[in-house]
């Protein structure tokens, strides 16, 4: 069984940060498509897919909130971090923008996602190995259902395809930042906690291509676009406050009650 | 056989509680009231999500949020349901849902009523679950068959939703005295859409008795209305909360609890499109679908483009 000592436990607690929040952020986001999607199947799915998100967010923190002892919840983990204290990825955090963006974006992030939690499974932390086994069924679904969307989009009608294109350009530059680690990965990845990120890329990649191939989508050029990064280490975009004034709205402006 | 010997049949059916499928033979007045009631029902589901979708992006915490989200979720599937029981009467989806956002179809209009405070969400859970309930238990009992059984589906996910809104303010009723305010407003508010939400008095209901004798409906509305006040008065007790009627009062005669007078001037101008967010939902709905619509089409297009190559690789 790993037990960690005390520097290791504030860095295996950010990881576990970073991973809730990755979860969490963008099923906040996927979460505004409920009542509102292009089609009620549709609906349903982008809001079973925030559910599922929510599921695992939840776990990272209740993960987290155990060692971290006193009266740390999930919720006051949620609920009561600003934004230089969340590590989620930049790209989760982005505006819905139309459905392909949100595609989009489902589909690099699920495809990540599947990848990490793969590499996940043989973690010393038996806790984090066995969420990422619980939730790997779900992320298997989330990669089917986006990869199809993408490529329904792409190969659709001249303007989906177009709308593809455009939301390809857009979120394109957050995607580097799933590969560059920041410190408590490398911590991770020491201690046999979680994998060397940047070794997940060529998998990654792999897929995208072959996806973005039968989309008929042109795929970037590799290494050519300036990727956008900081969300890791708690520098995030402005859009960043919104979504946390919104969501934390009650906790803030009543502290202390119980809901 | 004739209309009449055909209608007669039918009746005999109806009245030896068999239930009426897609295929047989009903009279055109039975299928136009069953379309325009489940369509309306199924019109209900969807727009009802919007009120509560208005507080997912807050729920005060993480276990409430999923439960918010995993509830209006169900409310999306309920809609599914309810347009497929439709198209067995031979209505398309887009033609009712074409319905709805040209102003000719109708939706509860207890929907039209905003959701302000979080306690809102727990109060639409209690009352406004509640009342349709009530309604829903009934049509489980219907005579039409695909509606009879798509809410014996939807009763059972139902009062799920009921308690977990009776629960949320459970939770506030014994909070903080700006919780149990929270509560005690929202409780104010609803209270009497919630009872709009039966319909008008049963000598003004201009489709109650034929609804009756085809055994779409099997309770009238003031039969249904008296229930829920009844089981409403009850469970108030428990958050010790009150409810906004000086008239509200047991008749031990009667074996119920009398109550005061609709405001009915308000609930026709609801009807008639003039509550506080009528044409909010509405355009949300339009602008839902519309801005929709490419991503249909494309559905729609890669699907034919995938069969013109599977049709080339077979020749």
């Amino acid at each position: 069984m790993y037990e960690p000592d005390n520097d290791d436990a504030a860095s295996l607690i950010h990881y576990l940060l970073y991973l809730g929040d990755n979860a969490l952020v963008l099923s906040q986001r996927n979460s505004a498509w409920c009542g509102h999607g292009p089609v009620l199947e549709q609906d349903i799915a982008i809001t079973n897919i925030s559910l599922d998100l929510i599921g695992q967010a939840r776990s990272f923190y209740q993960y987290a909130a155990s060692l971290e002892g006193k009266e740390v919840t999930e919720d006051t983990l949620a609920y009561l971090r600003g934004e230089r204290a969340y590590y989620n990825c930049l790209l989760l955090e982005l505006p819905n923008g139309d459905w392909g963006h949100t595609i989009l974006r489902q589909f690099f992030f699920s495809v990540f996602q599947q990848q990490l939690y793969k590499q996940l499974l043989p973690s010393k932390d038996s806790t984090i190995a066995a969420i990422a086994e619980k939730s790997l069924k779900e992320v298997a679904y989330h990669v089917r259902w986006s990869s199809e969307w993408v490529i329904r989009l792409g190969d659709g009608t001249e303007e989906s395809q177009a709308r593809m294109e455009k939301a390809l350009v857009a979120l394109w530059a957050y995607t580097g930042e799933f590969f560059q680690p920041a410190e408590y990965e490398l911590a991770a990845a020491r201690e046999g906690i979680g994998p060397v990120v940047a070794a997940l890329q060529p998998g990654w990649w792999q897929q995208v291509q072959e996806v973005l191939a039968e989309a008929t989508l042109q795929a970037p050029e590799q290494g050519k676009t300036w990727m956008q990064t900081g969300g890791k280490t708690g520098r995030h975009t402005e859009h960043m406050g919104y979504l946390l004034a919104e969501m934390q709205y009650l906790q803030r402006a009543y502290p202390g009650a119980t809901w | 056989m004739s209309v009449q010997e055909l209608e007669q049949l039918f009746q005999a059916k109806v009245d030896q509680e068999i239930k009426i499928e897609p295929k047989d033979w009903m009279p055109d007045a039975y299928r136009k009231t069953l379309v325009r009631q489940i369509s309306q029902h199924a019109h209900s589901e969807i727009v009802g999500m919007l009120p509560e979708g208005n507080w997912i992006s807050r729920a005060p915490t993480l276990k409430r949020k999923a439960i918010l989200l995993a509830k209006v979720q169900d409310e999306a599937g309920h809609g599914l349901y309810l347009y497929s029981a439709v198209e067995t009467l031979g209505t398309t989806r887009n033609q009712t849902i074409e319905d709805l956002h040209s102003g000719k179809a109708k939706y509860s209009s207890i929907f039209n009523y905003p959701t302000l405070t979080w306690a809102d969400i727990g109060a639409v859970g209690w009352l406004v679950d509640g009342a349709a309930i009530l309604n829903q238990v009934m049509l489980c009992r219907t005579s039409y068959g695909p509606y009879a059984r798509a809410m014996v589906r939807i009763c059972k996910e139902e009062s799920f939703h009921q308690r977990q809104g009776f629960d949320i303010l459970l939770q506030l009723s014994q909070g903080t005295p700006e919780q149990k305010a929270m509560c005690q407003d929202a409780i104010n508010r609803w209270w009497w859409p919630s009872l709009m939400m039966f319909g008008p008095k049963d000598g003004e209901s201009t489709h109650s008795d034929q609804s009756m004798t085809w055994k779409i409906k099997r309770k009238s509305n003031d039969e249904l209305r008296q229930q829920f006040v009844d089981m409403i008065v009850e469970q108030a007790k428990i958050l010790h909360m009150t409810l906004p009627d000086p008239e509200l009062k047991w008749n031990e005669a009667r074996g119920h609890y009398d109550f005061g007078e609709i405001d009915w001037v308000e609930f026709w101008n609801v009807v008639k499109g003039n509550g506080p967010c009528n044409k909010e939902r509405l355009q949300a709905r339009r602008d839902a679908w519309e801005e929709g619509a490419w991503v249909r089409e494309a559905a729609a297009a890669h699907a034919a483009k995938r069969k013109d190559r599977q049709a080339q690789q077979v020749a």
